[in-house]
């Protein structure tokens, strides 16, 4: 049996077609095209897909798309103004916090929902609040600097 | 109780194939837009090797490096490379770009010459423009090059070059040198633990690693790779574990969540990262390849860090806190100092 979801995507309104064992990230992925949360586990182990349900990171592979009815989800695609990269992703690009890039989409929603909560945060929070993601390249000391640059400059 | 220890580890690592037969090529096109587009073989994991390539290939055409696309993405299409290992790419492939860009730059000039009506040999390629020698106002830039060539006159302008090292003979009995084309990196990783003599847990409080690879061509992606290394090196030496090992056929894991890679919790509070830079005379401006080791060198360096904080050499990673356990307790009951828990580990598990 399949059912009309209708949500706001980076500020959009879509609708998808969807079975109820469909989760967020089968939908985002497969039927609206939206591939930057990536598929790292499909199992909630590794943060790679990521993105924002009315504010608050959550895990696409293991929320069930029908629960997202009516809400806000952001991918990374959401997250710049009007074409322009916010403070995060610039110091990103600045810190050099990616490198194959597999992580980044997830990286970058999870860093700014952190930000969102705690504007300065200390390094022990950002380990904390960001040890969901996993990069296999090893980029969290650079993706630990970003934050941290961020934040001082958000003053 | 937690007791804190220092380890180093020094590393010579090599860098390219050294028996022959380590051939990279490229191929650069001048699209009719003035832009370039490289094609190379070697694979791009996400360490940076189509974005090096590209930095070669603009400066080699002194062009910006905007201007330039790079791909790699499929064996049909790309010229070979002997592949994206023993960390050659960087000492290997930009050799074989400079070639294609010499190629590249004859053809653009011989082009040129001919459409603005002067000798080839007055004709100079620079800043993405092909001039007079003697009168630099008379010039045509790469766009209008590639726009005549490739529309007006239905010409194709295409460099493409091919370089391997030679083979190398192994070193000089009389004096022990190797030959200069036994490329080498070096590299030191120093790490201070924590141990738990009570959990075996183990935690590094600070590592520092530093790489002489030569000629950083892009020192932040060097960065990222002697910092990525460190992360894949703490889990060699702490974590990650495909135990039961190949070939027992239960070997492997089921999930990620099983297979404990390092976290942003697990990173070492204090980290440093060094570059030095000795230009090696085989490398284009200098540059050899190392990244490999910066993944290797922290495991003895957490090891023996190990062995300064409770006196046991652990001879088996990853040193999981019941390695570190069996090991302090081996030292308490029978005074070893010395750990190889693989040889009997059938027996722990019945
Ligand atoms: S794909 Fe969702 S956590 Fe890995
Ligand atoms: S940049 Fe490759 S996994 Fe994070």
């Amino acid at each position: 049996m399949t059912h009309i979801l209708s949500f706001q995507l980076n500020g959009a309104p879509v609708q998808a077609l969807v079975k109820p064992s469909d989760s967020l990230l089968d939908v985002l992925r497969e039927k609206l095209d939206v591939t930057s949360p990536k598929r790292g586990c499909d199992s909630g182990d590794c943060g790679a897909c990521t993105v924002l349900l009315d504010g608050t990171a959550v895990r696409a592979c293991l929320t069930c798309a029908l629960t997202v009815e009516g809400k806000q989800v952001v991918t990374v695609e959401g997250l710049s103004r009007e074409g322009e990269l916010q403070p995060l992703q610039e110091a990103f690009m600045a810190h050099g916090g990616s490198q194959c890039g597999f992580c980044t989409s997830g990286m970058l929603v999870s860093a700014t929902a952190l930000l969102a909560k705690n504007p300065h945060p200390q390094r022990q929070e950002i380990a904390q609040e960001m040890s969901g993601n996993l990069c296999r390249c090893g980029c969290y000391e650079e993706i630990t600097q970003a934050i941290l640059d961020t934040a001082r400059k958000g003053e | 109780m937690k007791k804190n220890g220092v380890g180093m580890c020094l590393v010579l690592h090599p860098t390219g194939r050294k028996g022959g037969g380590d051939p990279s090529q490229a191929i650069i096109q001048l699209k009719p837009d003035g832009s370039l587009f490289l094609k190379v073989g070697a694979v791009d994991l996400g360490q940076g090797a189509l974005t090096m390539l590209r930095q070669v290939a603009a400066e080699a055409m002194d062009v910006d490096i905007a201007t330039v696309y790079a791909s790699n993405r499929s064996d049909d299409l790309a010229p070979l490379s002997a592949g994206s290992a023993a960390s050659r790419v960087t000492l290997v492939d930009p050799h074989a770009v400079v070639e294609a860009a010499k190629d590249l730059r004859a053809k653009i000039a011989a082009f040129a010459a001919h459409r603005l009506e002067i000798d080839a040999g007055n004709v100079e390629l620079a800043d993405g423009k092909a001039f007079a020698k003697d009168n630099p106002h008379h010039h045509m830039t790469f766009a209008d090059i590639g726009m005549i060539a490739n529309l007006g006159e239905g010409v194709i302008l295409v460099g493409t070059g091919a370089w391997q090292p030679s083979p190398v003979q192994g070193h000089d009995p009389e004096t022990g040198y190797l030959d200069q084309e036994s490329v080498i990196s070096f590299g030191c990783c120093v790490a201070e633990v924590s141990v738990d003599t009570g959990t075996g847990e183990v935690e590094v409080t600070k590592l520092v690693q530093v790489w002489e690879v030569g000629k950083a061509i892009n020192p932040l992606m060097v960065k990222q790779q002697i910092n990525g290394g460190l992360q894949i090196g703490m889990g060699l030496a702490l974590r990650e574990n495909l135990f039961p090992h190949y070939p027992d056929p239960t070997h492997g894991i089921e999930a990620l969540a099983d297979y404990p890679m390092p976290t942003f919790m697990d990173y070492p509070p204090e980290l440093i990262h060094g570059i030095q830079e000795v230009p090696h005379p085989m490398g284009v401006k200098g540059a050899k390849g190392f990244s490999e080791g910066s993944a290797t060198a922290p495991v003895p360096a957490i090891i023996s860090a190990i062995h300064d904080a409770v006196g046991v050499w652990i001879h088996e990673v990853p040193a999981t806190p019941e390695v570190v356990l069996r090991a302090l307790d081996a030292k308490e009951h029978g005074g070893a100092t010395d750990y190889w828990s693989h040889q009997d580990r059938s027996a722990w598990l019945a």
